[in-house]
């Protein structure tokens, strides 16, 4: 069965090229690059997993992973969050918010499909 | 009165610069010389009479022997021990016998005093910078900006290479974004360099008295409206030394003395609404207001940068090629240490005193600025047939509007900015590491 990912992030070409390699590999994609409204965007669009940016025009991948936690439908969806930046509080932060996976840019595209993949499996 | 810890060392320094032998001394007060030696290298206390007497022969008042700034040097001394931390390859320092230590070698404890307070100053400067790179939001802006391109690109060029059947109207949009993507971050990688060269906001984190003196002309503008007014003078001079955006350096405040009184002299030499009617009438021509002024040529482009606004910046360099005083302008990345790019008129200047220069320089960039740039080098006040002749030099910089007359010169900010890398001019490699990519001609006539 096909696998349903929401992508938000607001930078239009990483955007092109995630769609593209997640596309191929067989995902149905949805794409939201407002943080205001990724929210409603994830509930209307029941994904299994999520991408999530952290640096996001409105609100910040934190703001959103928080709403998503708080509410009972999301609390265990698995959320994959990108980010520039990699340090250990934002890390941390990223943990205590209950992200699932955090990969830090660049990355490559194995890398991102492999993390998907797994954490979309339960791994 | 208390026998002070240095009491002695004053003794002996008072003692010999008037030429009084030991001997002679202690046989004056009553003691034995042998005596008197220990008390001057401080291994004697000594009060009462012994010191009124003393005094008495050497001239001085008592308290003049027993008072001084040892307390300061003490604890500036125990400071300096207390910030060592781990005892070095002789052992923690002797803290009981720290005042032995002043009393016997005075000049070598206040360099240790010294050296600790100018270790703790440059403990809190790295402390402050390391500070601002960890937060510094245009820093944390440019390096988002860098890793999102790279991430942008390294997942297109990943597409390109790995994707055998790709379409070829993927392909194409997937090239377009890798080109995009480059240029946006030769861009954000140029202007972190920049930014980092030019320490950001020239304002903050002052690291000598130059930069300090070139903060505080930034944060005014290079112009100062209490200068300007008919009948100012050394008050509104020192008013502006007293003002909160005043250097708090004693030597930087010298300096802004110095810049500020020459100011003065400009404005008094060419007031504003004169200095303004003759410039239009001129065609802003600056050798042509130095005759009508009776000014020299490096005054009239003083005047014209602190009359100029945001649209005229200036720069002043010694005889060495360091710049000493700095008004930017938007565009032309000035740097915050050391000279700038030889190639500017500035430069020019120095190697033909008292001939002005002039020519439009191309700073580099995705979009290529241009700069009308005048400079001059006259010899500095105070040099004469008895001194070495000393130069300095001035430029103005003016963003082109519009052609100028004059030769156009491929210039830069300095060569660890400067992209330029086939320059005859460069003295060191650039850190950009590669030549910025110029844009199409469309954008270059935007």
């Amino acid at each position: 069965m096909t696998k349903r990912v929401v992508i938000v992030e607001d930078e239009p070409n990483i955007i092109e090229a995630i769609n593209f390699i997640l596309s191929r590999d067989g995902w149905d994609v949805t794409v939201h690059a407002n943080g205001e409204t990724a929210v409603a965007a994830v509930r209307t669009a029941r994904p299994d997993v999520i991408l999530l940016d952290v640096m996001l025009p409105g609100r910040s991948g934190y703001d959103i992973l928080k709403d998503l936690r708080a509410d009972p439908d999301f609390a265990a969806l698995p959320v994959l969050m990108l980010t520039a930046r990699g340090q250990k509080k934002d890390r941390e932060l990223a943990d205590s918010l209950g992200v699932t996976r955090f990969m830090t840019k660049p990355f490559s595209n194995a890398e991102l499909l492999a993390a998907l993949g797994e954490i979309a499996a339960g791994a | 009165m208390p026998a002070s810890p240095l009491t002695g060392s004053r003794i002996r320094e008072r003692r010999l610069a008037r030429g009084t032998r030991q001997a002679d001394l202690a046989r004056a007060v009553g003691i034995s010389p042998a005596y008197l030696n220990l008390i001057e290298h401080n291994r004697r206390r000594i009060g009462g009479k012994l010191i009124v007497d003393i005094a008495r022969e050497l001239g001085v008042e008592p308290t003049q022997l027993t008072e001084g700034a040892e307390d300061a040097l003490m604890v500036a001394l125990r400071d300096a021990a207390a910030r060592s931390g781990e005892a070095g390859p002789g052992g923690a320092p002797e803290l009981d016998r720290a005042e032995d230590f002043a009393g016997r070698f005075p000049g070598w404890a206040a360099l240790v005093a010294t050296q600790g307070r100018r270790i703790e100053a440059l403990e809190r400067l790295v402390e402050t910078l390391s500070d601002r790179l960890a937060h510094d939001p245009h820093l944390a802006a440019s390096l988002h900006e860098v890793l999102s391109a790279v991430t942008a690109i390294r997942s297109a060029a990943s597409i390109l290479t790995e994707t055998r059947d790709i379409d070829p109207d993927w392909q194409a949009r997937f090239l377009r974004n890798v080109g995009e993507e480059s240029r946006r971050l030769s861009e954000s990688a140029e202007g972190l360099v920049a930014w980092l060269d030019t320490g950001g906001d020239v304002a903050e984190t002052p690291l000598s008295p130059v930069d300090e003196l070139g903060a505080f002309v930034a944060r005014a503008d290079y112009h100062f409206p209490t200068l300007e007014a008919p009948g100012a003078g050394a008050r509104e001079i020192g008013a502006l030394l007293k003002g909160a955006e005043a250097p708090r350096d004693p030597g930087t405040a010298e300096m802004a003395r110095a810049m500020l009184s020459r100011y003065h002299a400009d404005a008094r030499a060419m007031p504003a609404g004169a200095f303004t009617v003759s410039r239009a009438a001129v065609d802003g021509d600056p050798s042509r207001l130095a005759a009508a002024f009776d000014v020299p040529l490096d005054a009239v482009l003083r005047r014209m940068a602190s009359l100029g606004g945001d649209a005229a910046g200036l720069v002043v360099c010694d005889g060495a090629g360091t710049l000493t005083l700095r008004k930017p302008v938007e565009g032309f990345v000035l740097p915050r240490f050391g000279g700038g790019c030889p190639l500017w008129p500035l430069y020019q200047a120095l190697t033909r005193p008292a001939q002005p220069v002039a020519a439009v320089l191309e700073m580099p960039g995705r979009i290529p600025r241009r700069f009308r740039c005048r400079a001059v080098s006259l010899p500095l006040a105070g040099t004469g047939f008895d001194a070495p002749t000393v130069h300095g030099a001035t430029m103005l910089i003016e963003p082109v509007e519009r052609e100028v007359p004059g030769p156009l010169v491929e210039a830069g900010s300095t060569c660890r900015v400067c992209p330029r890398e086939s320059c005859p001019a460069r003295r060191e490699p650039s850190i950009l590491g590669a030549r910025v990519p110029a844009a199409p001609r469309s954008d270059r006539d935007q």
